[in-house]
């Protein structure tokens, strides 16, 4: 049986960040009081999800449990609920983006005007709740709610940084998601109708049946389309990814970290929650589903590089290597097995560590060379932000898959999860085809950053603080950690989604 | 088929009123109907909602007296109240996204003088050009001198 503590730690972890995010506004501008006391509590956060994580994996037989949300029982009442893999990828949610907000503690401050400032910390405090909403949620409802909260605070992070162009690019931002949304709160009114539940296990009974009987199979495969098709322009899923580059290129640097790495990843998992815990494997297999997502994510991850290749500013092109990576975690959703699924999970894990890594890389590189983002002017900025640069070759090499670093675990694991797949040639030669343009765009960016620029004196000298140097060693180990010790992780990852 | 929707009628204009507004929502020049559209959208959820919850002949989901100082609890006197509940969730939703959005297309409009995404589009580029030629010419004065 789970202790008291750890019982409640999902309910505590989402209330304690919504709470944050009213009081924020109340303190002080002195010392950036907000920013700190925020990010502190998203540390906080981390912490209590890692003790659960242990003490579930400590309690016994039940790796899961339910959290009844007020005083009705389960058909009717709303619940929380939390096993291993929700423990695992809300701690990283947490630290990723606590990391995110460190690493850029100064960029934010030169983008930023302190009143706006307190502004996002509130905005930051919503997101991350909202994130670990959608990871524990078991409500469907409760789900859609969270997703739009989620919307408003991602639109509202991107325009957090002064600027017409910002402007802009949280409007195409904001009208794709509520696309995106609308469609998602339909589908759900369309299976709360088929179903007569709100909660993800009573609806995947009612659809247990309706499957046996052979009824509304119409209705049941819309409802699985317009869900697929609203949480995929949500993540970026290729084809609906024209607003990307925009929001995550043109805000500030931790926003363009945490959109990047966080906020497409908690779409993605509650899209994996319903397919798994709502429809069911087989259903998805019968509705054909999983065909249509593992072509997508293939075309995601030839389309998104050859989109990066031809981008010249720095951020645009992580921007768009984003839609490729989203593109391997669909094809791991694609194999429709437990282990593709795990290896998908590891693969949110691996880019949500990796992409706020480079992200910050970037931010510090293009503050070395005079706050110009684009590739050539970034020429020898390596000797300058040693840091910054060692963060751009690690994630350069984790994105190509080079042994050793993050990248390589999920890859593996996703090549070895397609071995079961009657298309395994096509997983394989697209993997084999993305890294290979992985390699092209982020290898040309490298060699820009280490090589010496002798003619021109750079501007700026701009030391990092100690606490970037900090933040990026925490990237690296992360980094370094994932790639060469993934195999507990994944283990548990597995025990997660076989109890999901 | 087409009986079926004949008896469906309200969920078939719901949807048909659901398709408009997402049209509208995608292929609207103008935000403020862009905006239009998408209330349109989440309205049409609420009729779908509305008439999915409705049963024929029972009474709203407010406990009755039954006369004798107590409450009639039968669920089979009221209407599903949960639908309601959605509806009311979706309400506020709608309301903030709504806000929200006016809110950016009037920063929108403060920054390029249009309410048209693309146009506004176009004017960056414009800026951006003339950014560009402006730095270039500063850059050829400095070699210049």
């Amino acid at each position: 049986m789970i202790n008291l503590l750890a019982f409640n730690i999902p309910f505590i972890s989402i209330f304690v960040l919504m709470i944050t995010a009213f009081i924020t506004p109340l303190l002080p501008l002195k010392k950036r009081l907000p920013e700190k006391f925020s990010c502190c509590v998203i540390g906080f956060t981390a912490i209590l999800s890692l003790y659960l994580l242990y003490s579930l994996t400590n309690s016994g037989q039940s790796l899961t449990f339910n959290f009844p949300m007020g005083h009705f029982p389960a058909p009717w009442g709303n619940e929380l609920r939390a096993g291993p893999l929700e423990a695992v990828l809300s701690f990283f949610f947490c630290a990723a983006m606590f990391l995110s907000l460190t690493g850029n503690f100064s960029s934010t401050a030169e983008d930023i005007s302190p009143a706006r400032r307190q502004i996002f910390c509130v905005l930051v405090n919503l997101l991350t709740a909202s994130l670990l909403a959608l990871t524990y949620t078991n409500d469907l409802f409760t789900a859609y709610v969270f997703i739009e909260i989620n919307t408003i605070a991602a639109c509202a992070i991107v325009v957090v940084k002064e600027g017409a162009s910002t402007v802009r690019a949280a409007l195409r931002y904001l009208i794709m998601s509520l696309v995106g949304s609308g469609l998602v709160m339909i589908a759900i009114c369309l299976l709360y109708d088929l179903t007569g539940h709100l909660l993800m296990q009573n609806m995947h009974g009612a659809i247990k049946v309706l499957m046996i009987t052979k009824e509304y199979t119409m209705p049941l495969t819309v409802s699985l389309a317009l869900i697929t098709v609203g949480l995929g322009i949500k993540s970026a899923l290729y084809p609906f990814a024209s607003w990307l580059p925009d929001a995550h290129g043109t805000s500030t640097n931790a926003s363009s970290a945490i959109l990047s790495g966080l906020v497409l990843k908690g779409h993605i998992f509650a899209l994996i929650k319903i397919y798994y815990r709502v429809f069911g494997l087989d259903v998805i297999h019968f509705l054909r589903m999983d065909t249509v997502i593992f072509i997508l994510g293939i075309i995601a991850m030839i389309m998104g590089s050859i989109h990066a290749l031809k981008q010249s500013n720095i951020k645009r092109m992580i921007a768009w290597s984003s839609v490729a990576q989203v593109g391997y975690i669909f094809l791991g959703i694609g194999l429709n097995t437990a282990a593709g699924i795990a290896a998908a999970c590891l693969h949110i894990i691996v880019h949500a560590c990796v992409k706020p890594m480079l992200f910050t890389a970037a931010g510090g590189l293009s503050t070395a060379a005079g706050h110009k983002k684009n590739l050539h002017a970034l020429m020898g900025t390596f000797y300058i932000n040693r840091w910054a640069g060692l963060g751009l070759i690690a994630g350069a090499c984790s994105m190509m898959g080079i042994p050793a670093f993050a990248g390589f675990a999920s890859k593996l694991s996703l090549t070895l999860a397609s071995f079961d797949n009657p298309f395994i040639v096509w997983a394989l030669a697209a993997l084999a085809a993305s890294s290979v343009l992985n390699a092209l765009y982020y290898v040309p960016a490298v060699i820009v950053i280490l090589t010496k620029n002798k003619d021109a004196v750079l501007e700026t000298h701009e030391q990092p603080t100690l606490l970037y140097k900090i933040s990026m060693f925490v990237f690296l180990a992360l980094n370094f950690y994932l790639g060469l010790f993934c195999m507990p992780l994944l283990r548990l990852i597995t025990r997660g989604v076989n109890v999901l | 088929m087409l009986s079926k929707l004949f008896l469906n009628h309200y969920e078939a204009v719901a949807v048909i009123l659901f398709g408009i507004g997402m049209t509208n929502l995608l292929l609207q020049r103008n935000l403020i109907k862009k905006i239009i559209g998408l209330n349109i959208m989440d309205t049409a959820v609420y009729l779908f909602l509305a008439a999915k919850g409705y049963v024929a002949g029972r009474e709203a989901p407010i406990l009755i007296e039954d006369g004798a100082g107590g409450w009639l609890t039968s669920s089979a006197l009221y209407v599903n109240p949960v639908p309601a509940g959605l509806v009311l969730t979706g309400i506020v939703v709608s309301v903030s996204v709504t806000a929200f959005s006016l809110s950016l297309a009037l920063k929108l409009y403060e920054n390029y003088g249009t309410l048209n995404i693309d146009e506004a589009l176009l004017k960056m580029t414009e800026e951006q050009v003339e950014l560009e030629t402006r730095i270039e010419q500063a850059e050829e004065d400095v070699l210049g001198d």
